[in-house]
């Protein structure tokens, strides 16, 4: 608690054991014996009650005072100062019952409940703060010899930082010396530490475990991963979701229509002499006290809030509410096969040479074809190829997107790449029963022979899918670059739903937006892919989420929810936290609005009373607020 | 031009709403967020004009909320 709250407790403790000391006197005092009338102890109740209803609400009624001043005539306090002191003022019909105990109870369960949303607001906010809490607060460099400790922001990049065990990594960088584990679960939710050798890279908000690491580093402070994460959740807040633009356009048309209608229910029926001024004028100030919207105003952001800070807890960063509004009503999700469901590390499954030529002799020059290209074929190609690539050997390599590189090696015009390529080349290409992408290699015009690689489908993959079927989602696609035939062994064996192959990058696009036309109203697309090539993709889809973004800038830019991870399982996970956030969510709405409603309809049939009122306001609200912090708790869905 | 500010003694939800609405109506102004559940308002509005509106924002929570200060 802070300082403000803990004065603010005090306050409603004494006047709540004032108040209660009061309503025993009150109770069990001959009062009107000792002051000879009936008139005269009720006034001395009056001033009694008096007591406690100043201590408990003195600054709301100066509140109100001021707020009137501006013009603020919805105000809440104003709302709460009318009520109460309209209960008061009952003492001024000598036909009914004095009301003075039930206004300074309002006042005080008004301010207790304050009080308690002021709290759990903060306590909610900390908690997801020390969740982010993955800033670093010093960088220690390395300057001729001496070592110093800086601010990460005055780093520059290129410097030699050192970073001891149990320290954070301050910037994104490469080792150069030492070896050591790395605790990401910060960023990733992962448990597992991470081995780490000169050479890996390594990447800000990590907490360096076991030996001293010396990285140079690649980024300034404000680009690199930390910053960027935090700048992102921060900012989540800010892209609202349509039903807490719904609620707060709610609440805008509440309180005014409730408070005319406590004013019509206090003036019409008494003039129309449906019985006495001070029934209805009570039943009006009843409507008042459930006048204030606050329970709804504060449990929808917050439970969002909470969801979106559970989420980042496992690694998936959402970048802002309405992305987790859509991701809970995501019936179809389309995967990018490569780096997604698939790890992207491809290996080299078969060489087929055509007759007299020598297999060591084909992958020496489809890996030199391939000696610039960062494509993961191209990795796995030179991987395979146990030999130097001498750079100098390769002339003019250029990358036909979708296609494969054509590259001039040893002076030989080398293609390598699909069937297309081949086609277009005019080279008599042979099919293959291997199950794989085929690399058809063709040197000056001849076709030379093909090799197979084949992609390692991740070990979460297949269960990610029948997790998404099981959480209702109708549709999972897979796009693919890849041969048709491979693309649906791949996509049986993980219980695809469809599968779209031989696409280009921007085939993919098209793909999308067929499948987007097809979806049913209220049902959404998410895309997911890895951030690489696939951003225009990312961006159209509904929800674009992109996966394995630790360090990738594109990724982070591009996608609506980021999971830092390369675990498909993140996907399911995300997409059930979204459906349980909106659940409370509307739990929140339905529930409060339906205490509320049915108060106002029990107030002016003249059964509730303020006492049932007051309870009913700050119970919803207390309630709906504990209700909304559950959104945080995700250790559910951890593995 | 974009820029976030720590709102002090933000204490209630529906002010912010409010707030909000009114600061998004300034003259000059493009877009601007409240956000009570990381007390911060996000503004994105005309450069030339940025510190007359951000004072006139100033006025607007005070006005729902006396004891609100935006800290820049």
């Amino acid at each position: 608690m802070s300082p403000k709250q803990k004065k603010w407790l005090a306050r409603i403790v004494v006047a709540l054991v004032l108040f209660v000391g009061v309503m025993i006197f009150t109770h069990f005092a001959p009062l009107e014996e000792w002051l000879g009338s009936r008139q005269a102890a009720v006034w001395a109740e009056f001033a009694l009650f008096l007591i406690p209803y100043l201590i408990a609400g003195y600054d709301v009624l100066w509140e109100a005072a001021r707020n009137i001043g501006r013009g603020q005539v919805f105000d809440e306090n104003f709302l709460m100062s009318i009520a109460t002191i309209g209960a008061f003022a009952m003492v001024l019909f000598p036909d009914s019952d004095p009301h003075m105990a039930e206004g300074a109870a309002v006042m005080l369960f008004y301010q207790v409940g304050e009080l308690f949303q002021s709290y759990a607001v903060g306590k909610s906010r900390k908690s997801i703060s020390d969740m982010m809490d993955i800033a670093p607060e010093f960088a220690t460099i390395e300057r001729d010899g001496v070592l110093e400790e800086v601010d990460p922001d005055e780093v520059p990049v290129g410097s030699i930082i050192v970073v001891k065990p149990g320290e954070r990594i301050p910037l994104d960088g490469t080792i150069i010396e030492g070896a050591s584990q790395l605790d990401t679960a910060a960023l990733t939710g992962e448990s597992i530490p991470r081995d780490v050798e000169p050479g890996s890279d390594v990447i800000s908000g990590c907490v360096n475990l076991s030996g001293v690491i010396r990285v140079k580093t690649s980024k300034p402070y404000g680009e690199s991963t930390v910053a960027r994460i935090l700048e992102l959740v921060e900012n989540a807040a800010e892209k609202k979701a349509r039903t807490e633009n719904f609620i707060t356009r709610f609440a805008r048309y509440y309180t005014p229509i409730v408070t005319g209608a406590a004013l019509l229910i206090a003036v019409v029926p008494p003039l129309a002499g449906m019985g006495t001024w001070s029934d209805w004028v009570l039943r009006g100030l009843t409507f008042l006290v459930v006048s204030c919207p606050c329970a709804l105003v504060i449990s929808v952001p917050l439970s969002f809030f909470g969801g979106i800070g559970g989420a980042s807890k496992l690694g998936i960063l959402v970048k802002g509410s309405n992305y987790l509004e859509l991701l809970s009503k995501v019936d179809t999700v389309v995967f990018d096969k490569t780096g997604t469901l698939t790890s992207g590390t491809f290996d080299v499954v078969a060489i087929h040479p055509e007759t007299g030529i020598d297999p060591q002799w084909l992958l020496s020059h489809a890996a030199h074809a391939e000696a610039f290209s960062n494509h993961p074929i191209a990795v796995s190609l030179r991987e395979a190829y146990k030999g130097e690539i001498d750079p100098k050997r390769v002339l003019d390599a250029q990358e036909q997107s979708g296609h494969g590189v054509r590259a001039v090696v040893n002076e030989r015009v080398v293609l390598v790449g699909n069937d297309k390529l081949m086609a277009q080349h005019g080279a008599a290409w042979q099919d293959c029963d291997v199950t794989g992408t085929v690399l058809h290699v063709c040197v000056d015009g001849e076709y030379a022979g093909h090799i197979v690689i084949a992609d390692i489908v991740k070990p979460d993959a297949k269960r990610t899918i029948s997790q998404l079927h099981d959480a209702g989602v109708k549709q999972c696609v897979m796009l693919t670059g890849d041969r048709l035939d491979v693309a649906k062994a791949v996509g049986k064996d993980l219980g695809m739903d469809d599968v779209r192959a031989q696409l280009l990058p921007q085939d993919k696009v098209s793909a999308v937006e067929e499948l987007l036309a097809k979806q049913a109203e209220d049902g959404k697309l998410a895309f997911v892919g890895d951030g690489i090539n696939d951003a225009p993709v990312l961006t159209r889809a509904d929800v674009g989420i992109a996966m394995g973004a630790m360090g990738s800038d594109a990724a982070i830019e591009a996608a609506d929810i980021v999971l830092m991870d390369d675990k498909p399982s993140n996907i399911s996970k995300a997409i059930l936290i979204a459906r349980h956030t909106m659940r409370i969510v509307w739990q929140n709405i339905v529930f409060a609005l339906g205490v509320k409603i049915a108060i106002l309809i029990l107030a002016a049939v003249g059964i509730a009373n303020m006492w049932l009122a007051v309870f009913g306001d700050v119970g919803v609200a207390v309630l709906a607020i504990l209700n909304a912090m559950r959104a945080m708790n995700v250790s559910k869905y951890r593995d | 031009m974009r820029k976030s500010f720590k709102l002090q003694d933000l204490d209630c939800a529906n002010c912010a709403a409010k707030m909000e609405d009114a600061i998004a109506k300034i003259d000059g102004v493009d877009k601007a967020t409240v956000s009570f559940m990381t007390q911060k308002l996000t503004l994105v509005a005309d450069d030339s004009r940025f510190n007359d509106i951000v004072d006139e924002a100033q006025r607007i929570c005070a006005k729902y909320e006396p004891d609100c200060v935006i800290l820049r």
